[in-house]
């Protein structure tokens, strides 16, 4: 009974990454990219331990679900000092930038 | 047992379809990170400790060292996920993001 439980909220969690992904492709900032990534993170390190549970190997994928959530932190922390340092954050305004400095 | 850690499970599915709701509906960048942040670590606090607690349903040595390493991924997602909202918050306020007002332009 548990493990068709494990099964439904797996199933569940991957419709969910899969409607944070609209965000992270149609956002009109490049940080509203960056917070759809950091929910992805977060839903995908429940993920692999939910994965683990189903697949009753757990020491494992607790090791990979640890190193995840490092990874995402790390990676949401440099791509803010990144988008802090650079000042723009406006796809549309970079294009149109380009656009008039080439015409 | 298996009541708990269900209820746990569904309640922390509940509160990233809220979160995920709040990204994808929310008017400004702002309330957005307001959805992102908090309903974020609510959930997945939710959610790995029911794994946890499934997991120590036969007691032994190794059960309770992978507990103990859940457990710290808990801790670590605590901590972690309202730092990375606070350092995109600071980034968008630093870069100017503007916020969503009724009029235009009352608040430069």
């Amino acid at each position: 009974m548990m493990s068709q439980v494990f099964l439904a909220v797996t199933l569940a969690l991957v419709m969910l990454i899969f409607l944070s992904l609209v965000r992270v492709l149609g956002g009109p900032t490049v940080l509203d990219r960056i917070v759809g990534v950091n929910m992805i993170g977060t839903k995908t390190t429940v993920l692999l331990l939910l994965i683990g549970l189903i697949y009753e190997a757990m020491p494992m994928f607790i090791d990979i679900a640890l190193a995840y959530a490092l990874l995402n932190f790390i990676a949401t922390i440099g791509a803010c000092k990144f988008f802090r340092r650079s000042k723009r954050v406006h796809l549309e305004d970079e294009l149109a930038i380009e656009k008039e400095t080439s015409a | 047992m298996n009541w708990v850690v269900s209820l746990l499970l569904v309640s922390g599915v509940f509160f990233f379809a809220i979160g995920t709701i709040g990204i994808l509906r929310l008017p400004d960048f702002y309330s957005r990170l307001h959805a992102a942040g908090k309903c974020d670590t609510l959930a997945a606090t939710l959610a790995v400790s029911a794994i946890a607690l499934y997991n120590l349903h036969d007691l032994s040595f190794g059960s309770i060292l992978v507990s103990w390493k859940v457990f710290a991924i808990i801790f670590f997602i605590f901590m972690a996920s309202p730092t990375a909202t606070h350092a995109i918050t600071k980034a968008a306020l630093l870069v100017g993001v503007e916020p969503w007002l009724k009029k235009k332009g009352v608040r430069k």
